[in-house]
């Protein structure tokens, strides 16, 4: 009896293992793919990850996308950034967390904020950080509540002996703003609340970005303690048309030089302020801005002429570029900002090589002296990364040529060049119905020749040009016998990668500078990111490239003019850029 | 007086919620698969458009299953396949396993452009696993269903922004 039990028992328990095995084995496709990415993510970042940057500020897995709360604390700087622990795609956000003392080598603390209270329970989307009167800084975040609406929520240190701010507490009065029906805000358009400033009623503002059916806008709240904040009648700012206000900044710039201006500033006594409003409009997928004044008493942003808080409005960056945001540098008296690169690479790509995001390069930003636009200009501390300069002085760039630059790493390179341009009346006059530098660039690429251009540089290059991705100019008179032109800069990727899986749409400024002065050049190369910037910062275009043959050692960086008119090369500086610790 | 007006204002509610299926279907570039996937979902009828979005996303997840178990068969049947089929398996466990959860919590949380790309990409995603198999697929009648779906709710999402 016994025997036949246990014999029994033995064939349960084989057919058990057997069963057991059997069902690992038809275990859910997507827990074992989970499984696989996870352990995966953990491995060294040996396996082939060719388009990882050197010195760009990317987490070392995973998605990442709006830079949130960048400040300087007792001298150092912090990045906080919307993170996934969980995978290469947007979800279960936290706020990831890194500092740095010179914003280009950064060291990776542990989440600061992260789902824990009732207003954030579903996740902790972007925000800000003010420094109070006090020095104390405090983050106002949106909140995702148990209901799935859209909230504001305070936080502020645990410790504010810790020079890395590593750890925060969030307020039990949580959410300090939240739609209802008296207020009647959008609980699904609510979110990216700003750094406040102080009025001359001393009490603070803040702004949040929302929207009304098509009309986007800045929605204001008012507090005279931090804590307790009241929702305007009126908005700062709107527009109909525009869609939803994601990310809006606001912030001061003095009308000449370049320095910053600390956000609650008035103004030094003589200097003139103006004010800009900046919003990403998630429609479009940019970011603009608008520069005007701001009326104190209604409490109003009253755009300039010409200005309109809409498709139509300058853009900080004409390529990959979102969800920017940006804080004064009190350590160095100037403004900076920070803004998000997201992948041209398809979904299955970012799950493969187990990461999605990069941040720009952090940007000096300042009014140019026209007071028409802004100008950017990566921050100084990253020529400390410049290392074995090449220097190419007055060469001449006949048409249909172009001139390689030896002697950098090609793949993670810093390159400033300066054009002279010659024979502008031989310009083509541009077609008035040319409105539009994207269509101008990607309909014209480089084996179309105009007057004068395409002469730019070609980065990320295949030996052979079977890959490359050309930055470039072309130059167009304005009008027939005019003496007044017009400089258009082109960021062409539809060339950058044998993969046809990638998006490379190609991508156009306007610059406005006058063409028989030098014309400048600078890009900042690294793997899969190319960030350019025309006449010295008053045109910028960043874009992602994937080459497969141009990758590491085997990129090459060439100068070329494939117009009709030859180009001087007054001065062509290349670097190889040293790697970076990158988060 | 007022018993008129609401019975009036009930039932112009009760046609506009029934037209808003019609009316969201009519911007998309497949009317009839728009109202017939919309319609058969329960919820549909009195959907607001993020709901609209979210029926879509899961009906793009029930055809990248139904396309992922019809992949799996082929395996066995059309051995000398392998290596296409390998390249959807990987394209079509991307729709299911990044594009549908972050499109879910995206809608269900308002930040609908993150989940326009899960709509969009399903599309192209079935896309590259179609030109794997160099016009001798048999997997056609499905991808061309992902790719209707894919553009009726990409129209859906823009919407939203």
């Amino acid at each position: 009896m016994t025997k036949q039990v246990c014999s029994n028992i033995g064939l349960w328990l084989l057919l058990t293992l057997l069963l057991g095995n059997y069902v690992v084995d038809l275990e859910a496709s997507h827990h074992v793919y989970k499984r696989l990415t996870q352990s995966s993510n953990t491995k060294s970042p040996s396996v082939s990850q060719p388009y990882r940057t050197g010195f760009h500020f990317q987490p070392p897995k995973n998605w990442m996308n709006d830079p949130n709360g960048p400040m300087i604390y007792k001298g150092i700087y912090h990045l906080f950034y919307q993170w996934n622990p969980k995978g290469a795609v947007w979800g279960n956000i936290v706020w990831a967390h890194s500092t740095s003392t010179d914003l280009i080598n950064w060291d990776p603390h542990p989440p600061a904020i992260f789902p824990s209270q009732p207003s954030d329970i579903n996740g902790c989307w972007s925000g800000s950080v003010t420094i109070l009167p006090d020095g104390k800084p405090v983050i106002l975040y949106t909140g995702i509540n148990p209901k799935n609406q859209q909230v504001q929520n305070i936080a502020e240190p645990k410790d504010l002996s810790d020079p890395y701010l590593r750890e925060w507490k969030k307020s039990p009065l949580n959410p300090m703003m939240a739609p209802d029906a008296v207020n009647g805000i959008n609980a699904s358009s609510f979110r990216d609340p700003t750094t406040a400033w102080l009025g001359q009623d001393k009490k603070w503002r803040v702004i949040i970005g929302s929207k009304i059916h098509r009309r986007g806008l800045a929605i204001t709240y008012t507090s005279k303690d931090f804590l307790k904040w009241e929702k305007s009648p009126e908005p700062l700012h709107y527009d109909d048309g525009s869609g939803m206000w994601e990310c809006p900044d606001f912030f001061p710039v003095t009308r000449f030089g370049s320095k910053g201006v600390e956000t609650s500033s008035f103004g030094e006594p003589h200097e003139i302020l103006k004010h800009v409003l900046k919003v990403s409009l998630d429609d479009t997928k940019h970011d603009y801005y608008t520069i005007g004044t701001y009326d104190r008493i209604k409490d109003k942003f009253v755009p300039d002429n010409g200005f309109k808080m809409d498709g139509t409005a300058p853009r900080y960056d004409y390529g990959k570029y979102y969800a920017s945001k940006t804080f004064y540098d009190s350590a160095k008296n100037r403004r900076i900002l920070w803004g998000w690169t997201n992948e041209s690479s398809s979904v299955a790509d970012d799950v493969e090589k187990g990461w999605s995001g990069i941040q720009t390069i952090p940007r000096k930003i300042w009014l140019d002296r026209s007071g028409k636009q802004l100008v950017q200009w990566p921050v100084r501390e990253v020529q400390r990364l410049r290392t074995s300069q090449v220097n190419l002085r007055n060469k001449v760039l006949k048409p249909r040529s172009k001139l390689e630059v030896y002697g950098v790493t090609a793949a993670q390179a810093d390159v400033e060049v300066w054009f002279k341009v010659r024979g502008l009346e031989n310009a083509d006059v541009i077609n008035p119905s040319w409105t539009d530098p994207q269509l101008i660039c990607s309909q014209m690429n480089v084996s179309v020749k105009s007057g004068l251009g395409p002469f730019g540089l070609m980065v990320l290059a295949s030996k052979n040009l079977e890959e490359y991705t050309s930055v470039y100019f072309r130059i167009f008179k304005a009008r027939q016998n005019s003496n007044k032109y017009v400089v258009v800069m082109c960021s062409d990727q539809s060339r950058s990668s044998l993969d046809e899986d990638n998006d490379k749409t190609t991508y156009g400024a306007f610059v406005d500078i006058d063409p028989h002065r030098p014309v400048s050049l600078r890009a900042l190369i690294d793997h899969s990111v190319v960030e350019s910037f025309g006449g010295k910062g008053r045109a910028c275009i960043t874009s992602r490239v994937y080459p497969k043959l141009a990758v590491g050692t085997k990129s090459h960086l060439f100068a070329f003019n494939y117009g009709s008119q030859s180009v001087d090369v007054l001065s062509l500086n290349a670097w190889s850029m040293k790697s970076a610790q990158i988060s | 007086m007022t018993k008129m007006n609401v019975i009036i204002v009930t039932i112009m509610m009760m046609v506009t919620e029934g037209n808003k299926i019609e009316l969201t279907c009519k911007a998309t570039p497949d009317f009839n698969l728009c109202v017939s996937l919309l319609k058969s979902d329960p919820k549909g009828v009195s959907a607001d458009t993020s709901g609209l979005a979210l029926i879509i996303i899961n009906k793009i997840k029930e055809l990248a299953t139904k396309t992922m178990n019809e992949i799996n068969g082929l395996y066995k049947t059309r051995p000398e396949l392998k290596q296409a089929l390998d390249e959807c398996s990987r394209r079509y466990k991307t729709i299911l396993n990044a594009g549908v959860p972050q499109a879910i919590e995206a809608f269900t949380k308002g930040n609908p452009k993150f989940g326009e790309r899960g709509m969009v990409d399903a599309g192209v995603e079935a896309s590259k696993c179609e030109e794997g198999f160099k016009g001798k697929s048999p997997l056609t009648s499905l991808t061309k269903s992902m790719q209707a779906t894919s553009n009726v709710g990409s129209v859906i999402v823009k919407m939203l922004l």
